[in-house]
């Protein structure tokens, strides 16, 4: 299933209203934390909404279905929302617009897959992006970003920036990047970028100096060839612009992960691919080989891009061998172990995020199913004709075949 | 969504293109062999290198993508193409920031062994002339320790170096009360003399031992005499008890190739598979020493060699089909230059030459070459790698030496006939010392060179492996990935 991570607001009541949005935390009714301008008790029950109240706490979210009748004399801040966002937890933060009701989930601290959407503005609009890019001014949300960070829990261990093109206000985004080294010393970031900024001296230069303990950014290569990789990201120059990034990165010393999404324009060439990358960009940090995630243009352009992972199993163990061989930290995401051929499987990670990953009822019976990414619930799902159950009988069934 | 624009939106136009550099090497009727600048190889045909050169290609046509991946044609207005080759050059010849990491100390020319084949004119054993000096010893290393690199390898030669061990003890002792420096030890040795003080010492000190090994008996006592005929018997016994007493990684052995080694690679690899080696390194005869004064180096050529070498390399992968990794160490550093940019500064193997760049050797007298084949060539009069000595040089004066920068700017491969615009030239080397002695010269004329035959012969076998034997080319890759 789907964790619902934007919503409406069944009620609010007390905001100010010289300011557009806030930036909630959530906390225990009875949390003992040192309470914050921006702490909100979180209320299940009318029993803990009492408690809140008599706890004297200025600022209460609820999660209801309406049928806790609201005391009137309550007179601070509160939020209702509807109970299918009963998973929001102590700690976890959210994004309220006041006008509208709507909110977004920007972190749960319980989860392991954080990642802050930093814009959706791009310079590339690849045939399958999952979050199809706008051009509009959303600098609001580096604002938001930069209220939310004083609070997260600084015990942390990763955080993900997305987009859009995070480097589209490289100035804002950088400081936001300096903020989390200041403040969440201990936190692993990860940059999702197009690398085409990093061409730019200034931009690498100011990055470097951010010296961050634990920062790496995450950048797709989709081939060996300039038109082909142009032709993914819908964008003239990108290729050069990209690999000029990375090679002016790691001139700087810093991590980059390289990440090629697999469908049927970059999976049939993926052997290719692998072995350009280990010959060429051996220094990279890590290769990430990721399944599609059939949702935003990718189900536009399904036609273009639907390959069957069975149908570029082999290539893809073929690429992952020359990554390995040349002593490259590689993974395959987002693709179930059924679908891969075995000497892939010590590299397929579950990589999935926790909130849009799910199983299907083939996977019940399935000896492989802990370690196993399964599939990404979002969007319209597309399943390959080799999911099935991986058990001890079937694998006695294969060998004879063989 | 008709936003979405189609691959023909993303090609170049031909105007737009530029060749990247290449070399080339016709390979069959119409085939090539082609390398760009840091020699990975694509194949083309005739018709495809032509239209590359006439850069008649468009994206799509499929020689496009193939020239592209391979960076031999950029968009002219690209620099990624170029970047990734620079960046990837740099490193491959980022072995040249080590400024001379080996000191070859002479630490006496006697040796009891009277093998044929000997590079070095050995002396007698009874002649303590022929012994180096603490005082040259310790001149010797002030000049290693004034070299900028900051780990250095000193390699105790002879002679056989423990007739004058007190002295390699001495070394060790003062030059690890010098600072600055990480330090490596070697004592290439017979081990005919190894005994438990001597293990003791190389325990204590970390010292490698690296030793001779021919093959079966009868072969490498024919190759290697010494009174008693039992040289097999010692240096045997001596690898197996430093093995027990040091460690099996610390101590090698290296074989050198007669003409009675030529039918029997087989036999000369399960000697060293036999006592628990992880390889070995199938070496031809130098043309030095007394390999030229007994005509030992004459009675075998290029060719006969490498068919010598084909069939050894074909048993050691045969071996590891079977199960038991072992390497063909020459096989493995060659290996590491095609298929990665590691930097590899092996001095015999590399362009700026590893004479003095790579390696110096301080002789017993005092004189200082370039290398160890240059030392041996002036024990039979030719002092043209005789840098100077120790008495009277300094580092910078030795490096600086006009002989030394005209032997090394004058092989150059990148700019040399015949190998700059050699398809293997990225992962060979210029042989200074070697063309001088064959050729009289230092640069040498290619194809009339063994040393380019052997190598050409070694990359070009190892290609067709790669290419044409799936399973011994995954254990071919796994020796480069090492």
């Amino acid at each position: 299933m789907t964790l619902p991570l934007y919503g409406t607001a069944s009620q609010s009541a007390g905001f100010c209203s010289n300011a557009a949005r806030s930036v909630v935390r959530l906390r225990s009714v009875d949390s003992a934390a040192e309470r914050h301008a921006a702490d909100f008790a979180l209320a299940g029950t009318r029993e803990e909404f009492q408690r809140a109240v008599e706890a004297d706490w200025p600022s209460i979210l609820v999660v209801s279905d309406g049928s806790i009748d609201l005391p009137g004399a309550f007179k601070g801040r509160l939020v209702a929302v509807p109970p299918k966002y009963d998973y929001l937890a102590d700690g976890d933060v959210i994004g309220f617009d006041h006008a509208s009701r709507k909110f977004r989930t920007l972190y749960r601290r319980k989860s392991a897959h954080n990642s802050f959407l930093v814009t959706e503005r791009c310079n590339n609009y690849c045939l399958m992006c999952s979050q199809p890019p706008k051009d509009i001014d959303d600098r609001w949300i580096l604002s938001e970003i930069k209220e939310s960070l004083p609070l997260i829990d600084p015990a942390t261990r990763a955080l993900t920036f997305t987009g859009g093109e995070t480097l589209s206000d490289w100035e804002d985004f950088i400081a936001v990047l300096k903020e989390c080294r200041d403040r969440l010393p201990a936190t692993a970031i990860q940059v999702l970028t197009n690398g085409r900024a990093f061409a730019d001296s200034r931009i690498v230069d100011a990055w470097k100096d951010i010296c961050h303990p634990n920062l790496i950014a995450a950048i797709p290569v989709y081939a060996s060839v300039d038109h082909i990789h142009d032709h993914v990201v819908q964008a003239r120059g990108a290729f050069d612009e990209t690999i000029l990034g990375i090679l002016k990165l790691k001139d700087r010393g810093q991590r980059v992960e390289i990440r090629v999404v697999l469908h049927a324009l970059t999976a049939p060439i993926i052997e290719d691919t692998g072995r350009w990358l280990a010959r060429n960009l051996p220094f990279v940090d890590h290769v990430a080989l990721m399944g599609l995630e059939n949702t935003g243009f990718a189900i536009a352009n399904d036609a273009v891009l639907w390959m069957d992972p069975v149908d570029y199993g082999d290539g893809l163990a073929r690429a992952v061998d020359h990554l390995s061989a040349a002593g490259v930290n590689v993974s395959v995401y987002n693709l179930p172990k059924c679908v891969l051929p075995k000497s892939v499987w010590p590299h397929a990670l579950q990589s999935i995020s926790d909130w849009k990953n799910g199983f299907v009822e083939e996977c019940d019976r399935c000896d492989e199913k802990n370690t196993c990414s399964g599939f990404f619930t979002t969007g319209r799902p597309r399943f390959s004709r080799g999911v099935r159950a991986i058990t001890a009988q079937r694998d006695e069934l294969t060998t004879l075949a063989d | 969504m008709a936003r979405f624009l189609p691959p023909e939106a993303f090609g170049a136009a031909t105007e737009d293109l530029s060749l990247l550099p290449f070399s080339l090497e016709r390979t069959g009727t119409r085939q090539y062999l082609v390398a760009n600048v840091v020699g990975d190889f694509i194949r083309l045909t005739e018709d495809e290198l032509n239209r590359l050169v006439d850069l008649q290609v468009r994206p799509g046509d499929g020689l496009y993508e193939k020239a592209y991946a391979a960076h031999l044609i950029t968009g002219t207005n690209q620099k990624a193409q170029r970047q990734l080759l620079a960046a990837r050059l740099r490193s491959r010849m980022s072995f040249l920031q080590q400024m001379t990491p080996l000191h070859i100390f002479v630490v006496t020319l006697r040796c009891e062994h009277s093998c044929p084949y000997c590079q070095v004119s050995r002396q007698s054993t009874d002649r303590s002339r022929f012994d180096m000096s603490e005082e040259t010893a310790m001149r010797a290393l002030d000049i290693a320790f004034a070299s900028p690199a900051a780990r250095i390898k000193i390699e105790f030669q002879g002679g056989e170096p423990l007739l004058n061990f007190p002295l390699i003890k001495m070394i060790v002792a003062a030059a690890k009360q010098r600072s600055g420096k990480k330090l490596d030890f070697v004592i290439a040795s017979n081990l005919a003399l190894l005994d438990d003080t001597v293990l003791d010492f190389c325990k204590a000190n970390n010292v490698l031992l690296s030793t001779s090994l021919d093959g079966p008996a009868d072969l490498h006592n024919k190759n290697r005499p010494r009174p008693g005929a039992n040289s097999h018997e010692l240096a045997v016994a001596g690898i197996r008890r430093a093995r027990e007493i040091l460690g099996p990684d610390r101590v090698g052995a290296l074989m050198t190739t007669t003409e009675a080694s030529l039918d029997r690679v087989d036999e000369i690899i399960d000697e060293y598979l036999q006592l628990g080696l992880d390889g070995i390194f199938l070496r031809p005869l130098s043309p030095f020493g007394f390999a030229i004064k007994t005509k030992q180096f004459a009675k075998y050529d290029a060719q006969k060699w490498l068919a010598f070498y084909e069939r050894g390399l074909r048993r050691v992968l045969e071996i590891n089909r079977q199960g038991t990794p072992f390497r063909e160490f020459y096989a493995a550093l060659l290996l590491t230059r095609m298929l990665s940019d590691r930097p590899i500064g092996y001095v015999d193997l590399r362009s700026p030459a590893g004479a003095g760049l790579g390696a110096l050797v301080y002789n017993y007298d005092g004189s200082v070459f370039a290398s160890d084949e240059g030392r041996m060539l002036a024990e039979t009069g030719d002092d043209a790698f005789r840098l100077g000595h120790v008495h009277h040089d300094s580092y910078n004066s030795l490096i600086l030496s006009d002989k030394l920068i005209a032997a090394i700017s004058s092989s150059l491969t990148q700019c040399a006939p015949e190998c700059s615009n050699c398809v293997y030239e990225s992962h060979c080397g210029a042989d200074p010392v070697y063309h001088h002695a064959t050729q009289g010269d230092v640069l040498g004329i290619k194809p009339l060179s063994a040393f380019c035959a052997r190598q050409k012969g070694i990359m070009g076998l190892l290609l067709d492996i790669l290419e044409n034997c799936p399973e011994d080319a995954v254990i071919l890759r796994r020796w480069a990935a090492a």
